[in-house]
């Protein structure tokens, strides 16, 4: 699934960096598990992920451009933190909204760290991040069965800043949509 | 490669001694002399010298004041006046017998005021396996004058970095502890992370996002035979070998929820060791297998705790300022290195198993990963400043801190037991 955001990039100059999903060859050993690491160094840092008021009518309803564009497909989190803000909540109620209306869709929420903690802590963190907006989906509904979880810790960074900007964009929970299902 | 056997000679229990529980220690004057016999004595020579100063506890002297040659001390007792005369404390000399394809290398430590022979050792090896030899020697050398193991024969697995921060290129690379003979290990196609070595020196296990879950491998150094520890129904992570190289620690992460398990390699049978809702991670176990080390939010923020080896009576032992993390159990037993994370710098930093003797080490915007050398004298960790990372060692007091020689960006870095 390689990403074209023609008309987005025309509209909106913060997404001139943006290159699209690329990861085109993760592999799966099955249909829930097979699209792990499928947005990873996915780079749109600086986006913000909710609220950007496109709509684009190229965007296949259903697909991770859809989700990315029309719903927001990460929310942020505070330092060390993996509790879900008002902000991330209203991502959250616009995925879970989505999900239900597009039933055949899985997905994997992603979960990832800035880089202020040691490897290993964040890839807890990362998971526990995962796990809280997985939790919440689910507790709006979405089948559990739906939503894979993995965390990535501090390695797939959304900004390669070494600021607060950075890595507050850095802290952050994204929905995938799993290919192939 | 065969064990050293004593060359029979006298020797005097004479008073030569680098003492290492000083702080700063003013490097011991040695002359390596280039060994007779082969070509190759010059290089095993200078493998031998290259060790021996970057230990921070030697200070070679430059072969061209030396006045004795090699064939003479070959042939003849050294004649100490000479060395003296360059201010040598301790002198090495030696002849290599090249069989083609075989050598065997003959060396011996003299005391150059004393005028006495403190060692002398004789090694048969591969001549391919000539690097191996000169680091033994070098071990023996340090062995001698120092009261501690050496560890110069020894291999250092760690993780090559390359690519831009988002999209990082990480691969499984092995060298030996002075760069030589380096190796990637795997080929960049997945992101690995973590390698740590068995304490048998046969093994190292590391995690892989490959396929599936990321999960734990194991991979047979000598023939690169990987398996893997299969899926534990959450992200695993962190692995540490046990003592007895037979199983591991590792973590897994389930519904947000990170806990310690002990994990048999040889029937993949799963062991919890902590549970709870808070992260427990990054294991090290005491070098008798009787405690283990470990990380923990269950007081609200990153610390270190020390629990039996079968899980429960956690105890807290870290109390600084700021997070903690990445604890490595020394090899010795007597400290335990970590990670320090405050005022938004990162330090290696050192404490006894009781938590006592806290003292920082390094710092920088990103110095961590600590593990020892299989002395206990030596940490290696990865440091990170701007967009490159690299790693060092360090002496445990704090002196002698060296970037090691990589190819490439590095990060976790492992040290082997000394090789058998």
């Amino acid at each position: 699934m390689r990403v074209k955001l023609i008309t987005l990039l025309a509209a909106s100059a913060m997404l001139a960096a943006c290159t699209g999903n690329d990861d085109t060859t993760a592999g799966g050993t099955g249909g829930a598990t097979g699209n792990l690491g499928a947005n990873a160094g996915y780079g749109n840092g600086g986006i913000g992920g909710s609220n950007l008021g496109a709509t684009n009518g190229s965007s296949v309803p259903g697909s991770q451009q859809d989700l990315e564009v029309n719903v927001g497909d990460r929310v942020y989190f505070g330092y060390d933190s993996s509790s879900v803000d008002q902000a991330g909540q209203q991502t959250l109620d616009r995925q879970s909204a989505w999900l239900k209306q597009f039933g055949n869709v899985a997905v994997t929420v992603e979960g990832h760290t800035d880089e202020r903690g040691t490897r290993e802590y964040n890839l807890a963190l990362g998971e526990r991040r995962a796990a809280a907006a997985k939790a919440y989906l689910v507790a709006s509904g979405v089948p559990a069965s739906r939503i894979n979880t993995v965390s990535y810790g501090e390695e797939r960074p959304a900004d390669a800043g070494k600021d607060e900007n950075a890595y507050a964009l850095n802290r952050r929970a994204v929905t995938v949509v799993n290919t192939g299902y | 490669m065969a064990a050293g056997s004593a060359l029979p000679f006298g020797s005097a229990h004479a008073q030569l001694q680098v003492e290492v529980n000083r702080g700063k220690v003013e490097p011991m004057p040695i002359a390596i002399s280039p060994m007779a016999g082969s070509p190759m004595g010059t290089q095993i020579a200078g493998v031998i010298t290259t060790d021996l100063a970057g230990s921070g506890l030697f200070r070679p002297i430059d072969q061209a004041a030396f006045i004795q040659s090699p064939q003479e001390l070959a042939d003849a007792a050294p004649r100490f006046p000479d060395w003296r005369q360059i201010n040598a404390q301790a002198l090495v000399t030696g002849r290599v017998q090249d069989n083609g394809g075989t050598i065997g290398v003959e060396f011996r430590l003299w005391d150059v005021y004393a005028g006495t022979q403190l060692t002398g050792m004789r090694y048969d090896a591969t001549s391919a396996q000539w690097r191996r030899l000169a680091h033994k020697i070098a071990d023996e050398i340090y062995r001698r004058l120092t009261g501690d193991a050496g560890y110069f024969d020894t291999r250092i697995c760690y993780i090559s970095e390359t690519g831009p921060a988002k999209q990082k290129v990480k691969r499984l690379a092995i060298m030996d502890q002075d760069g030589a003979n380096h190796a990637f290990l795997t080929d960049g196609n997945s992101l690995v992370l973590t390698p740590r070595f068995s304490p048998d020196t046969r093994q190292i296990a590391y995690m892989a996002y490959r396929g599936g879950r990321p999960t734990i491998y194991v991979r047979t150094i000598a023939t690169g035979q990987e398996i893997s520890l299969g899926d534990f129904g959450g992200t695993a992570f962190a692995p540490r070998f046990a003592p007895s190289s037979d199983s591991l620690l590792v973590t897994v992460a389930r519904e947000g929820n990170s806990d310690i398990y002990r994990v048999d390699i040889g029937s993949r049978s799963l062991r919890p060791i902590t549970s709870g809702s808070a992260i427990d991670t990054s294991p090290s176990y005491s070098p008798d297998g009787s405690r283990i080390v470990f990380v923990s939010d269950r007081g609200g923020i990153p610390q270190l705790y020390v629990m039996g080896s079968s899980g429960g009576g956690a105890q807290r032992i870290s109390f600084g300022n700021g997070r903690y993390g990445d604890p490595a159990w020394s090899p010795r037993g007597d400290f335990i290195a970590f990670t320090n994370i405050q005022g938004g710098m990162f330090h290696v930093g050192l404490m006894r198993p009781d938590g006592s003797d806290e003292r920082l080490i390094t710092r920088s915007y990103r110095d961590q990963s600590p593990n020892w050398a299989p002395n206990g004298r030596v940490i290696v960790f990865s440091r990170q400043s701007g967009d490159r990372s690299r790693l060092f060692s360090i002496d445990s007091n704090g002196y002698n801190e060296r970037q090691l020689p990589t190819p490439l960006d590095a990060s976790d870095p492992d040290w082997s037991a000394v090789l058998p």
